[in-house]
């Protein structure tokens, strides 16, 4: 992947461009000098030429304004991408005579009393419960089988191994939509509409992609682990428990995580499904709130609910963020 | 011998969990769906077989249909393109040798995670005449219009939301950079590229299967557009952000009419399936996967 340039005997043009690396974290990143020399190039050439040791006080220059203007960017756009939140939290800590106020920016004292007043007038308790058993459950059931069938998929010969891992990889390109008419037929034939068992069952069998992130995980780790351990006698299970799940924390991790999200935030399938008011799960009782959009009374309480149901999904981000990264890599995308 | 047989057979039982709930909840509705698609049904009694007439009503009766087609078009034709350079750009920015990266990673980041129905209420008040985003305008001298009561600026509303949840994009892009070998920037360089010819030859080359894989999942994603359509404008004003699936959620659980959403959710797949199969057989033209012959 050279380009055709000839090569050249003057110093190497300076880069901002992505210069990878893969070695350090962006995490320790910051001690770096930054945009110095391309790698490589410091000092003398390789190439044929004099020693480079002189550099035109235009390229600092130069080197200096790409660095700051690097820095006016991410910070710039870190504020952008945060200013909303900050707006959530602010909305949710006003009164409804302080939404008025232009000149002011955050109530003092806050109105903490929005969070009292949704969790005792309205069923928010019940929302939050809701939200966390289906999640909760999701989260350790479904990432439990999701491994369980992940290493039949990975590990075991059985008939029709291909075929069928070929459905399951065709079946994540299936949204649920084109299927949640039958699907809805079906779970009022078991009577669960109005309940949380449509949001639960379905996820009990493991989640194609999350059973497709395992398995490439699962066929990472070297197969003499598993003769090793059947030699000493460990049937399949115990392989699975005993070799294969303790090798693979971290991908259990990232998917735990990304089934927390999933579950969390789901929208569409219990909009259709639950009615009742303290039956529902928290993304489809915000839309209570909705009745009166253009009311600021219902504004500070709807941010009040809105906070509830985000503050979780940050904590774990925060707990997770690794998880959540690493995701990406281990579907490889690399290809 | 028996027990041999039995072992191979027996691996079925670990993937039998997903295979059961296949079967049920995504294999025989998929089946039915199509049947039901052909049938006129309203959630009680049987279903009333009709033959083509729903997928005939869809193409020649249904203005509001067309709509939903062309706004869901319109939608990925501006938000697929605008977010994967947006994010490539954030991408190539976290990627720089500076401090306090991770604290801008998370501001970049934490949008994509924490989108839904929260988030999309958030966004009401932001995008009110006298809001956040028309504030913003304001500062660079642009008066900003009534995003969610006009029929014109609505669409760019939720496509502007749209951007602020960048962050999966984006983190796709950034493992993929740190996975290119900087044995090829050096090359380049001894070579005597420059910035912009490193990025064109080395880096966009090397982000092909991320970028490849970023438009397949945007695009399937566009198709899907629910959760902002329904709460920031509830497809309105005038229908003009009536996505697919809207649609499709009015018709089968708002009027009930289960034979005609079935239709509707077939050309849904049919759609996302075009997409999906243009765009793979387009792949080997441009997407080049390393230690593979051919670009």
């Amino acid at each position: 992947m050279t380009n055709d340039a000839p090569v050249l005997a003057t110093p190497p043009p300076i880069s901002v461009s992505a210069r990878s690396h893969s070695a350090e974290s962006t995490a320790s990143a910051g001690l770096a000098t930054g945009l110095s020399a391309p790698v490589g190039n410091s000092g003398q050439t390789a190439y044929g030429g004099e020693p480079i040791t002189v550099r035109s006080n235009a390229v600092r220059v130069v080197r200096a304004l790409t660095r700051a203007l690097i820095y006016l960017l991410l910070l710039g756009g870190s504020v952008m991408y945060a200013i909303p939140f900050i707006y959530m939290v602010r909305w949710s800590l006003m009164t409804t005579s302080q939404v008025y106020d232009p000149d002011l920016f955050w109530p003092f004292p806050p109105a903490w009393e929005n969070y009292s007043y949704v969790w005792q007038h309205h069923p928010v308790p019940w929302w939050l419960f809701n939200s966390f058993i289906v999640t909760f459950i999701g989260v350790t059931v479904g990432t439990f089988v999701s491994c369980v069938v992940a290493y039949g998929f990975a590990r075991l010969d059985f008939p029709g191994n291909r075929v069928i891992f070929m459905v399951l990889l065709s079946t994540m390109m299936l949204p649920l939509h084109v299927t949640i008419i039958p699907v809805v037929i079906i779970f009022r034939e078991l009577s669960w509409i109005d309940t949380l068992w449509p949001l639960i069952v379905p996820g009990l069998g493991g989640g194609a992609f999350y059973i497709f992130i395992l398995r490439q995980f699962f066929m990472t780790i070297p197969i003499e682990l598993d003769e090793a351990a059947r030699t000493d006698g460990a049937s399949r299970i115990g392989i699975l428990f005993r070799v294969i799940l303790p090798l693979s924390k971290p991908a259990i991790a990232t998917v735990a995580a990304l089934s927390f999200i999933g579950n969390w935030n789901e929208f569409f399938l219990p909009l259709i499904v639950l009615n009742s008011p303290e039956r529902i799960t928290l993304p489809v009782g915000l839309r209570y709130f909705a009745a009166g959009q253009y009311t600021e009374q219902l504004h500070t309480l709807q941010m009040a609910v809105a906070m509830i149901s985000v503050v979780p999904i940050i904590v774990v981000f925060f707990f997770a963020q690794r998880q959540f990264v690493r995701g990406i890599t281990l579907t490889g995308i690399k290809g | 011998m028996r027990t041999t047989r039995w072992q191979r057979w027996s691996g079925l039982l670990f993937i039998a969990p997903w295979l059961i709930t296949f079967l049920w909840f995504t294999l025989g509705p998929f089946i039915a769906s199509i049947f039901l698609s052909f049938t006129n049904y309203r959630f009680i009694g049987l279903p009333e077989w009709v033959g083509a007439d729903n997928y005939v009503r869809l193409f020649t009766d249904d203005p509001k249909f067309i709509r939903s087609i062309i706004n869901t078009l319109y939608y990925t034709a501006v938000h697929v393109p605008g977010i994967m350079v947006m994010a490539f750009f954030v991408a190539i920015l976290l990627n720089q040798k500076v401090k306090g990266q991770p604290i801008y990673r998370t501001a970049f980041y934490l949008p994509s995670v924490t989108a839904g129905v929260a988030t999309a209420y958030l966004w009401i008040l932001l995008l009110q005449p006298n809001g956040l985003v028309n504030q913003f305008l304001g500062i660079v001298g642009i008066d900003g219009p009534n995003w969610l009561t006009s029929s014109t600026w609505a669409m760019p509303a939720l496509i502007l939301m749209s951007f602020w949840g960048l962050g999966t994009t984006m983190i796709i892009y950034l493992a993929a950079l740190q996975g290119i070998p900087q044995h090829l920037y050096e090359a380049a360089s001894v070579d005597g590229a420059g910035v912009i010819r490193k990025m064109w030859h080395v880096t966009v080359p090397m982000m092909t299967p991320a970028i490849f894989l970023t438009a397949v999942l945007q695009i399937i994603g566009s198709w899907q557009v629910f959760t902002q359509a329904l709460i920031v404008t509830n497809g309105g004003p005038r229908d003009s952000t009536l996505f697919i699936l809207l649609h499709l959620y009015r018709t089968g659980f708002e009027y009930f009419q289960m034979g005609y959403a079935s239709a509707i959710a077939w050309v849904l797949f049919v759609i996302i399936l075009v997409f999906t199969v243009i765009q793979f057989g387009v792949a080997r033209r441009w997407v080049y996967y390393e230690g593979s012959a051919e670009r």
